[in-house]
C-alpha cells in the first residue's frame, strides 16, 4: 500500500507542476506580447544568452564536426562509402547535432544562471520589491528572458551549424585527406533548405524551452541557498529532458512523412 | 468620521496547518504612523504582504482609501501600489543596477519619468537619507548596511507615496546607525505628510517612530493604542515584551 501512495503522491506531484508550469507559461507568454516591452532589458538578455554563449557553442560544435566526420569516415570506409561523409556531417549538424547540442549546452549556461539570478531575487524580496515599485515581474524579469531566448538560440545554432561543418571540414581535408573543393561540392549538393530551417524551428523552441523553466525555476524558489540551488538544478535537467523530448516530437513533425 | 487610510476586517491566513493570522481587524487614519509589534514569525510581515496584495488572505476583507484591494485584478492592483512605497528588512535593492538606478527605479518603470530627470530626483532623495552624489554610482553590494538601508528607504520616498511601509528597519544595524535610520524615517514621513506601517521588534525604534502601537501575537493584535500608553498597557504579553523580559506568559507558551 505505501508503494501505491508513493507513486499516487509522485504523480500528483507531476500533475501539481505541470498545472503550475501551464498557468506560468500563459501568463508569461501574455506579457511576451502586451506592451510595454523592455527593450534595453531584451537586448541585454540577447547579449547574455547569444554573444556570450558563443564560445562554448563554437567549441561544443567545433570538435562535434571533427568528430563526426572522423566516426563516419571509419564507419563508411567499412562498406566503400567514403564519398558520403561530407553530407553525413552536414546533414546531422543542421538537423541535429547543432540545434541539440547548442541547446543543452546553453541549457547548462543560461537555464541555470537565469534560475540563479531570478531565485536570489525571490529569497532576498528584490521580486516583492518589484511589485511594490508597480513593476510586474513576468514582464521586468520573465518576458525579455523568454523574447531573447526565442530569438538568440537560432543564431547560435546558425553559427554552430558553420562552425560544426568547417569542422568536418578540416578533419577531412587536412587528416582524412579529401579534396577540399569535392568536399565543400558534396556539402551544398544535398543540403536541403529544410535541413536548415528545421533546425533554426527547433532552435527556437528549445531556446523558449531553456528561458521558461530556468525563469519558472527561479520564480518559484523557497527558502534561501539552498532553495536556489535546488531551483538552478531543476532548471538544467527539466529543461534538458524537454529539449530532447521536443526533439524528437519535432523531427517526427517534419520528417515522418 | 474621515476614512480610514488603511483598514483591515477580520483578515485570516494560514500556510497549510499552521494559522499565521487569525482575524486581524484594524482602522489606519491618513497621516498616522502605526507601528506592529510582536515577536519572531507572529505574522507582521504577512500584514503587510496581505495588504499589498503580495499575499492573499483566504479569509477578511483589506481596503485602501476604501477600495478593497483582496482580489483585486491585477492591473487594479499596479494602480493602487503606485500610492505605496516600502523599505525592505534587507533592503531587497537590485544588485544588478547601480545606487541611482535603484533609486529612480519607480519613477523610470512605475512613472514612465525620463532617465535623467529621474537621475536627478534620484540624487536628491540620495541627499536627504545623507548620502552623496558618488555613492549614486556605486554599486549595492559596495555599501554597508546601515548604506544599504538608507538607500532603500530612499528608493521607498522617490516617489513620493501616499503610503510607506517598513519592515524591520532597524534589524541588524548597530545602535547609532539604527537611530540614524529611525530620525530619518520619522523626518520623511513627516515631510511627505504620508501614511506610515511598521513592523518591528526593536522597542526603541517602535517608541520613537509610532504615534500609534499594536502587539500582534498569535495571529491576533492582543493591544492597540497610542505609543505613550503602551507602558500602562495592562496586558501581561505587551508588559513582558516592551521589557523584553525572559519570564512570562509568552516563554511559558514557547516551553510548552
Amino acid at each position: 500500500m505505501n508503494v501505491l501512495a508513493a507513486i499516487g503522491r509522485v504523480f500528483l506531484g507531476f500533475l501539481q507542476y505541470t498545472g503550475r508550469l501551464t498557468v506560468f507559461t500563459g501568463v508569461a507568454v501574455s506579457h511576451c506580447l502586451r506592451p510595454p516591452i523592455y527593450l534595453r532589458l531584451i537586448a541585454r538578455q540577447m547579449l547574455e544568452i547569444g554573444y556570450f554563449s558563443l564560445p562554448v557553442v563554437g567549441l561544443t560544435a567545433i570538435f562535434t564536426g571533427m568528430v563526426l566526420a572522423l566516426q563516419s569516415h571509419t564507419g563508411f570506409a567499412r562498406f566503400s562509402a567514403e564519398g558520403a561523409v561530407a553530407t553525413v556531417v552536414v546533414i546531422s549538424m543542421t538537423r541535429e547535432l547543432g540545434p541539440v547540442l547548442a541547446g543543452l549546452m546553453v541549457a547548462g549556461r543560461i537555464g541555470a544562471a537565469m534560475a540563479a539570478e531570478i531565485g536570489t531575487m525571490r529569497v532576498t524580496e528584490q521580486v516583492d520589491a518589484l511589485e511594490t515599485l508597480s513593476t510586474n515581474p513576468y514582464k521586468y524579469l520573465v518576458a525579455p528572458r523568454i523574447i531573447a531566448g526565442l530569438l538568440m538560440l537560432p543564431c547560435l545554432v546558425l553559427v554552430a551549424d558553420i562552425i560544426g561543418v568547417f569542422g568536418g571540414f578540416l578533419v577531412g581535408t587536412y587528416q582524412l585527406g579529401y579534396n577540399p573543393a569535392t568536399y565543400i561540392h558534396s556539402s551544398w549538393e544535398y543540403l536541403k533548405p529544410i535541413d536548415v530551417i528545421s533546425g533554426l524551428i527547433k532552435a527556437s523552441v528549445f531556446g523558449f524551452i531553456i528561458s521558461l523553466l530556468g525563469c519558472y525555476n527561479g520564480y518559484n524558489s523557497r527558502g534561501g541557498a539552498q532553495g536556489v540551488g535546488q531551483a538552478t538544478t531543476n532548471a538544467v535537467v527539466s529543461a534538458s529532458i524537454l529539449i530532447l523530448t521536443s526533439n524528437y516530437i519535432l523531427t517526427a513533425l517534419f520528417f515522418n512523412k | 468620521m474621515t476614512t480610514p487610510k488603511i483598514q483591515l476586517i477580520d483578515v485570516h491566513k494560514s500556510f497549510g496547518p499552521k494559522t499565521v493570522l487569525d482575524g486581524i481587524t484594524a482602522d489606519i487614519a491618513p497621516a498616522e504612523s502605526f507601528v506592529i509589534i510582536g515577536g519572531s514569525g507572529t505574522g507582521k510581515s504577512v500584514t503587510l504582504k496581505c495588504i499589498l496584495g503580495l499575499m492573499r488572505p483566504e479569509r477578511g476583507s483589506i481596503k485602501v482609501d476604501g477600495e478593497e484591494v483582496v482580489g483585486m485584478r491585477a492591473r487594479d492592483r499596479e494602480r493602487m501600489l503606485e500610492k505605496f512605497g516600502m523599505l525592505f528588512q534587507g533592503s531587497a535593492l537590485f544588485d544588478s543596477l547601480q545606487v541611482w538606478e535603484n533609486v529612480a527605479f519607480g519613477l523610470i518603470q512605475g512613472r514612465r519619468m525620463d532617465r535623467r530627470m529621474a537621475r536627478d530626483k534620484a540624487m536628491e532623495k540620495l541627499s536627504q537619507v545623507g548620502l552623496g552624489p558618488d555613492v549614486g554610482d556605486l554599486w549595492p553590494a559596495e555599501l554597508s548596511g546601515g548604506m544599504q538601508k538608507r538607500v532603500a528607504l530612499a528608493r521607498a520616498i522617490a516617489t513620493e507615496p501616499e503610503i510607506i511601509f517598513f519592515d524591520e528597519p532597524t534589524t541588524g544595524l548597530d545602535p547609532i546607525m539604527a537611530d540614524v535610520i529611525n530620525n530619518l524615517i520619522v523626518k520623511c514621513v513627516k515631510e511627505l505628510g504620508a501614511t506610515a506601517v511598521s513592523i518591528t521588534h526593536d522597542m526603541h525604534s517602535a517608541r520613537k517612530i509610532s504615534d500609534r502601537m499594536a502587539m500582534l501575537y498569535r495571529g491576533k493584535l492582543i493591544w492597540v493604542g497610542p505609543t505613550a500608553e503602551v507602558d500602562r498597557a495592562d496586558n501581561a504579553y505587551v508588559d513582558q515584551f516592551i521589557h523584553g523580559r525572559a519570564e512570562g506568559p509568552i516563554q511559558m507558551e514557547i516551553r510548552r
